[in-house]
């Protein structure tokens, strides 16, 4: 790796870490304008115009706020929990490709990060990682709805990863590759995966919002029955890190399924429009965007409209439901893989 | 027996079928109600920017209208305090000096009057017992307070200004003033 490359690589590290963070933040501001909006209701539009301050204003109360570690909590796992949170929720993004190749003179870049041969496993590692951040946490306030919300953090996270990576088995069955770099060159045009994987599509989505944490699937923090949850002992910006991890982890599986389903920064017919190379990159980035968006649209419209599992459905619906389908959708692909490949 | 509307549900515990367990027809019905709510109009009234429209005979703060040429139009009679269920009114009575018919209407007049806001039920009553059309209850909303004390309004706040006439020409229509003095109701033999 020469110089420039690593120059630009930093500069792309740090704009992917912006983006990221804003994007998150504003997802916020988004979640409250959607809820809203689905309630005949304006959402927040007081601080600046349309209330497009309040992402900040938030964080700044967030910041102003005593911070409080319980004295029987361990003070050590009590910091680390929402550090680890945070961390995971941020490192995912490396591995995803944003866009295409960028020419900058006769230097020639990939807008991707780090083109891991096992993108997908380094993508689930972080996941799985990130519950250790609410396991953590949970455990570490040594309070009993702490604790309930970690644990049920924990097996929540268990039963929907096996359906998540069962699904995932299928989809590396047709395109042959763990690298997210050759899974999106494959679906090049309208070769998006999700025509050829509608079943795994579905089983995925479920789950990633099972590995969010969000609604319907929100157990781990139900304010109802558990108080927030693994974060009911949190405050200030530790608390903030708990719940800005969620928003960068709904972006960024937002940008996982794009990536794998949905062509990632792939346009169908930008080819036959003539363009130069950059060019074409920078519109499949604004597209990839797009698609993102509209599946943080898709968490918010779910998460707004279904009300949460009983943690027994929930059960249920991974081990009975999800599972079985997705072993269904191996057999099916492999068979199909098995016979064409006779011929 | 019969029922009160057509809206009750028979509830029951049958087993579910097929794509009712399989949820996704019943999510995507919800999703389909949510996103129409999207669009829809807002029913929020941005208040301070925004107010709602009163009533034309809402019934708020009251006042003690003066007459034409500005002078009190209040005697005293104590017919409000007598009317009122909540027993919010006190008034002390005076008579008037020479002099002092630019001020006061009649010989009698008001030297206190207070209201405390805090018993009021503006029911209006006060102002269909008052035999001379000088007490109103206006469009005006009573303004919060800290302390209790602030509640108790005197005539400094109660009685109209001369330069700032309230209106309550809604309150005082045709059909009001029939009501005062028609002689086959019981309240005007």
């Amino acid at each position: 790796m020469d110089f420039s490359t690593l120059i630009f690589k930093a500069i792309f590290l740090f704009i992917i870490l912006l983006v990221t963070l804003v994007v998150a933040m504003y997802s916020t501001y988004a979640e409250r304008k959607v809820a809203a909006f689905m309630q005949d209701r304006n959402g927040p539009n007081r601080a600046g115009p349309f209330g497009l301050l309040q992402p900040l204003a938030d964080g700044l109360k967030m910041f102003m706020k005593e911070e409080i570690i319980p004295l029987t909590a361990n003070k050590y796992l009590f910091i680390l929990g929402p550090s680890i949170a945070m961390t995971t929720a941020l490192l995912t993004g490396v591995v995803i490709p944003w866009g295409d190749t960028l020419t900058i003179g006769d230097h020639v870049y990939s807008l991707q990060m780090a083109d891991l041969n096992i993108g997908i496993l380094y993508v689930f590692a972080m996941v799985s990682i990130g519950v250790y951040g609410i396991m953590i946490g949970g455990w570490a306030s040594n309070n009993k709805y702490a604790l309930l919300g970690a644990i049920r953090a924990a097996s929540q996270m268990i039963s929907y990863e096996l359906a998540m990576g069962m699904s995932i088995i299928a989809l590396v069955l047709t395109t042959g590759s763990l690298s997210l770099h050759d899974i999106v060159a494959q679906q090049h045009g309208m070769h998006w995966n999700v025509f050829y994987q509608p079943l795994g599509f579905f089983i995925f989505l479920i789950c990633a919002f099972a590995e969010t944490n969000r609604a319907p699937f929100d157990l781990p923090e139900c304010e109802t029955e558990l108080i927030g949850g693994y974060h009911t002992e949190y405050s200030s910006m530790k608390l903030g890190f708990y719940l800005f991890a969620e928003y960068v982890n709904m972006f960024i599986s937002s940008a996982v399924i794009a990536t794998l389903y949905f062509g990632g920064y792939n346009m169908p017919f930008i080819d036959q429009l003539g363009l130069s190379s950059n060019a074409v990159t920078f519109i499949g980035m604004a597209f990839f965007f797009i698609k993102i968006f509209a599946f943080i649209f898709l968490f918010m419209w779910i998460r707004w409209t279904l009300p949460r599992f009983r943690y027994d459905q929930l059960m249920n619906l991974g081990w009975k439901g999800l599972l079985p389908l997705a072993i269904f959708n191996i057999l099916a692909t492999g068979t199909y893989y098995f016979f064409t490949s006779l011929k | 027996m019969e029922k009160l509307t057509n809206r009750s549900v028979v509830a029951s515990d049958k087993k579910m079928t097929f794509m009712e367990r399989i949820y996704v027809p019943a999510i995507l019905k919800g999703m389909s109600i949510t996103i129409t709510h999207f669009f829809k109009k807002k029913a929020t009234i941005n208040y301070p920017e925004e107010k709602r429209e009163f009533s034309k005979v809402y019934r708020g703060q009251h006042v003690l209208k003066r007459d034409d040429e500005g002078r009190e139009r209040c005697t005293a009679c104590g017919l409000c305090a007598v009317a009122c269920p909540a027993e919010a009114i006190t008034m002390v009575a005076a008579e008037r000096k020479p002099g002092e018919e630019n001020l006061y209407r009649e010989e009698k007049y008001a030297a206190v009057y207070e209201i405390n806001m805090l018993r009021c039920i503006y029911c209006g009553d006060c102002e269909d017992a008052c035999p001379k059309e000088a007490i109103f209850l206006t469009d005006r909303i009573v303004a919060s307070q800290y302390e209790r004390m602030p509640f108790v309004y005197g005539k400094d706040i109660l009685v109209e200004p001369t330069d700032l006439r309230v209106d309550i020409s809604a309150r005082q229509t045709s059909a009001v003033h029939d009501f005062k003095k028609n002689k086959a109701f019981a309240h005007n033999r």
